[in-house]
């Protein structure tokens, strides 16, 4: 069977299994090296397992309970992901399953100067339909590579994915609400909880300017379908160029506030050393130890070989894959088939917008037999580029190494 | 690859038949190595959270490492966990899935 023909039939059964009413847990067997790279902790190789939850395709699992499950890499080999296939992350574990109609979303607080109760219709109905494309990047992919490993959710490559979000601007619901003049942070909570009471509650803010970006959205469709459960429906926040921490599932509450919203989630974690090259600030939120993650840095994914793979002597080898950064828009990626000693810029595919995955290609005929170490590096239009050490930082997040790829030529 | 050979891909299509019961089984037949205050583990971590979070982590950890994650799942996330049993899950955390000395 090829690749294609597989996921398609893996598709075709998952959907004859919901049909059908049958159990939707899906398992399959991982081919060498699809649980993901050898750096790993062996732990992580170890419990990681092919396995669908409910409406999804087999997934890299990570973790049951709470779902965290990762997109293997061959999804990527195109420019958006299936829904079935996109990846999986929570923090809580009690994640009840939300009925759209009796769904409703509240907007009000401190720093508004009305409020609103919302229906999913009511979304639909009375603000205008958007759609863009954009990364949805876990701030940890990737973080099971750093070297030493840091504690967390020991991610490969596979914690993201490209979607069509569709869905109004967040800005459009802000501005009916009305908001007053000192709003500095809009706070948004979701329905997942803790399945403790104590557990904090996983709530993000965000400052009030890139809420009220116009790309800031409440989507309810992604890539034309309703949001799977396992990704946020039935509306989540989508923040494109942020990382998903922001993304909000499952959206409840709006709330804008007049001072620095102080939950665990937004003092106590995903915050970063300021050496990173990002170019959005959070101000409100800012420390002296350190400053909260926003922009995804510039980033690459070869996807078109697989570690360990033999390639023909004499063939036409297209090394290809992903780039994206935070939203400045990659615009050169360079591909080395020598390990980095000399580079060529590879063909940029498609423009679906400075958000979206950019494919890249680069044809290639090896000629002599034995190893072939082949990367990318992207680079973005305000002058990043991939690093070639990862920066450290105790969280883990912004892993943008160079893709490296360890092929045998035969 | 593997997937072309045919006994590996009638075993895939059969895997794509297991039941629901399955994979909530996956979650119970997650084995954690067998020593002292493995009971202690089970008992507190598994209200809020499935075990393979502990192999996950592993093997690089060394006690301070442990020591600091479980002094979250207590401060901040809540989880009522007395001091004993703090110090029994953090002994079998270290000597099961810590870093090698």
């Amino acid at each position: 069977m090829s690749d294609k023909t597989r996921r398609d039939f893996l598709r075709l059964s998952a959907g004859g299994l919901l049909l059908a009413g049958a159990g939707p847990w899906l398992a399959r067997l991982a081919r060498a090296g699809e649980l993901g790279p050898d750096a790993l902790p062996a732990g992580t190789l170890a419990e990681s397992r092919l396995e669908a939850l409910p409406g999804k395709l087999p997934l890299i699992k990570k973790t049951y309970r709470p779902p965290n499950y990762e997109t293997p890499i061959e999804y990527f080999r195109e420019a958006f992901t299936p829904n079935e296939a996109f990846f999986v992350r929570y923090h809580l574990s009690d994640i009840p399953e939300i009925d759209p109609a009796a769904w409703r979303l509240e907007v009000g607080g401190e720093a508004a100067t009305g409020k609103l109760s919302l229906s999913l219709a009511d979304l639909k109905r009375d603000f205008e339909l958007v759609e863009l494309a954009a990364v949805c990047m876990c701030a940890g992919n990737r973080r099971g590579l750093f070297d030493p490993h840091v504690p967390g959710v020991q991610w490969g490559h596979g914690a993201m994915g490209n979607a069509r979000w569709r869905g109004v601007r967040l800005r459009d619901v802000l501005a009916r609400a009305g908001i007053a003049r000192d709003a500095l942070e809009i706070v948004f909570d979701g329905a997942d909880r803790g399945p403790l009471p104590k557990t904090p509650d996983f709530l993000k803010s965000l400052p009030a300017w890139k809420a009220m970006d116009p790309d800031t959205l409440i989507a309810f469709e992604m890539n034309g379908a309703p949001l799977p459960r396992w990704n946020g429906a039935p509306a989540r926040l989508v923040v494109p160029g942020w990382a998903a921490t922001y993304w909000i599932k499952h959206l409840t509450r709006i709330e804008p506030v007049a001072k620095a919203y102080d939950g665990f989630w937004m003092k106590g974690a995903y915050r970063i050393p300021r050496r990173f090259p990002t170019v959005d600030r959070f101000l409100s939120q800012d420390t002296e130890a350190n400053t909260p993650i926003t922009d995804m840095v510039v980033n690459s994914l070869i996807t078109s070989v697989e570690p360990g793979q033999a390639v023909a002597a004499g063939q036409p080898l297209p090394i290809a894959g992903m780039a994206w950064d935070g939203g400045g828009g990659v615009n050169r990626v360079d591909v080395s088939v020598d390990g980095g000693r000399s580079w060529q810029a590879a063909e940029l595919g498609p423009d679906h917008g400075r958000y979206a995955f950019r494919p890249f290609s680069y044809m290639y005929t090896p000629q002599a037999k034995g190893g072939l170490v082949v990367l990318s590096r992207a680079a973005n239009r305000i002058g990043q580029a991939q690093v070639f050490e990862a920066i450290p930082n105790p969280p883990g997040y912004h892993h943008n190494v160079v893709s490296r790829v360890e092929l045998t030529v035969v | 690859m593997d997937i072309r050979n045919p006994i590996r891909a009638a075993l895939c299509a059969a895997l794509l038949i297991a039941p629901f019961a399955a994979a909530q089984a996956g979650e119970a037949d997650i084995v954690l190595k067998d020593g002292s205050g493995k009971d202690r583990v089970q008992v507190h971590c598994m209200v809020c959270h499935s075990t393979d979070y502990i192999v996950m982590n592993s093997p690089f950890l060394d006690r301070k490492g442990w020591e600091a994650t479980v002094a979250k799942m207590i401060k901040v996330m809540g989880a009522p966990i007395p001091d004993e049993d703090a110090r029994l899950i953090v002994d079998y955390l270290v000597a099961s899935y810590g870093k090698a000395p």
